[in-house]
């Protein structure tokens, strides 16, 4: 039986594949990496890598400590690099608007009841539960994506990380 | 308990009773021969045979039954898909959402300008009935259409030589939220680990939940949880995003099916690497080829079909949006094909 090995990607050695185009326009495969993305990224950013009408996946370089954030609907995370961990509390007086989808940015820190940690390594994926506070932590730099709604916080750049 | 990844969900105890027409088997093979409205299939030791009726009278139509049986199998596991299942350039269904197509050189260029296509629509529990009485008889003692073909050999051929039931009984997790929560599907941590995955870590996130919020709070190894997985190019559901879903499988070998879109779906290379094959959707002509690495991103349009390849298994996630009103938006020309204008 033979020997394998699972390759994965990382911010410190990725290698991009190839996009050959026959006959249609490049930007309909809006190709990009997470990796690269978030080597160019402010620690959490959050620059949409896909679109599906109003739902996206963000790609964010988790460096340090972020702000704090909260949802009207779940949104989930995936470590795709390094280590991360998400702290969660109840919103207590930071009010999270209902109406809106998208990771909101909480004005301050939320004073509710604390809810847990969760830590985080390549391949892990957590629940980011809808209505909770969360903020994300790494004491390296690493790499998420994270599955959401478009949101304010969202930044489309397509034309800079896309192969066009 | 984990189980099988298409176990999780079966049909119920006693489905609906159909009158699937088939032959009595071939004493020289084995195999039934079958019918689905004017389609008919038969199998011999190598081949599918299917003809179909043409203004030049029936015309046949041949298929490895490997490839044949392999395609059929993801066709009733998905329950037709989003959109188009080619088969091969010839033949293939389209899903309707409760009525189903079955098509024979309907996009297939040259047939079709020939006036040499045939397409016609079935209630879709009927058409997954005669479907799935195809891969009772036709799949031998020792043949997963699901597996590798490392792992499964060549036990297609010949003639019948038993059956696998236990195989071909899969249709995809069904997750509501995330699995291993409570009430939702199940983990894998019993399966064995898939031998071309065996270098892929298996800790588990550490999870400290302050009391009064047991349960609140989830997490999963996914890699761990894909690298336990028995089967090949199946995307099974590991995370609702209202109608947002992650997809996630692992992929060897050969897709055995073209898929034509009916909506834009999205993939995102989690490990190792994938070349996909991309063909205009309605002729079949190359469009684009796309080799992707772990870390890239690329959309399928939907006015596309592809095909993937992969010398060793990998991981992918496929991204999709499952609004039931996409086909209509897309085919109506209301939503552009391709995602983003920049």
């Amino acid at each position: 039986m033979g020997h394998y090995t699972t390759v994965m990607g990382s911010l410190e050695s990725f290698e991009r594949g190839h996009l050959s185009i026959i006959d249609d326009d490049p930007k309909h495969y809006c190709y990009s990496n997470v990796f690269e993305v978030a080597s160019k990224s402010r620690p959490y950013d959050k620059v949409a890598v896909a679109k599906n009408l109003d739902y996206v996946i963000e790609a964010i370089r988790a460096e340090g400590t972020s702000d704090w954030f909260a949802a009207s609907h779940d949104e989930f995370v995936v470590v795709m690099d390094g280590e991360v961990t998400v702290s969660f509390v109840e919103p207590g007086d930071s009010v999270i608007a209902r109406s809106k989808d998208g990771t909101q940015r909480l004005p301050r820190p939320p004073n509710g009841k604390k809810m847990g940690r969760i830590h985080l390594k390549r391949g892990h994926q957590a629940l980011l539960p809808k209505g909770a506070a969360y903020q994300f932590s790494a004491a390296r730099p690493s790499v998420m994506i994270q599955q959401t709604i478009l949101g304010d916080l969202t930044q489309q750049k397509w034309a800079e990380i896309c192969t066009h | 308990m984990a189980m099988p990844e298409s176990a999780a969900v079966r049909g119920p105890a006693r489905p609906p009773q159909f009158n699937v027409v088939m032959s009595e088997p071939d004493p020289k093979t084995g195999f039934r021969a079958f019918e689905l409205g004017q389609f008919h299939f038969l199998r011999d030791d190598y081949f599918v045979h299917l003809s179909w009726p043409t203004p030049q009278g029936r015309l046949e139509h041949r298929m490895s039954a490997d490839a044949f049986l392999r395609s059929l199998m993801r066709d009733v596991a998905w329950g037709f898909f989003y959109g188009w299942v080619n088969f091969d350039p010839m033949f293939g269904s389209r899903n309707l959402y409760g009525r189903v197509q079955f098509f024979a050189g309907r996009y297939h260029e040259a047939y079709h300008k020939a006036g040499l296509s045939y397409v016609e629509e079935f209630d879709s529990p009927f058409a997954m009935a005669t479907c799935k009485a195809i891969l009772r008889d036709w799949c031998s003692a020792g043949f997963d259409p699901f597996a590798a073909p490392e792992e499964t050999g060549s036990t297609w051929a010949g003639p019948k030589n038993g059956d696998n039931i236990e195989a071909i009984e899969r249709t995809r997790v069904a997750t509501k939220r995330m699995p291993g929560m409570s009430g939702d599907s199940p983990l894998r941590d019993d399966l064995p680990v898939n031998r071309a995955f065996a270098d892929v870590p298996q800790d588990d996130p550490v999870i400290e939940v302050e009391p009064g919020f047991e349960g609140k709070l989830h997490a999963i190894n996914l890699f761990k949880y894909l690298s336990r997985s028995d089967v090949t190019w199946n995307p099974s559901v590991t995370s609702v995003c209202r109608e947002s879903l992650f997809c996630p499988t692992t992929e060897e070998y050969i897709l055995p099916i073209k898929h034509g879109n009916d909506r834009v779906e999205w993939f995102v290379q989690l490990t190792d690497e994938i070349e996909w094959e991309v063909e205009d959707k309605e002729t079949g002509k190359p469009r684009a080829r796309l080799l992707m690495r772990p870390g890239d991103v690329a959309s399928m349009p939907a006015d596309i079909r592809h095909q993937g390849f992969a010398t060793k298994r990998s991981m992918l996630l496929v991204w999709e949006n499952a609004r039931m009103d996409l086909p209509k938006l897309y085919e109506t020309g209301q939503l552009k094909p391709y995602p983003v204008e920049f």
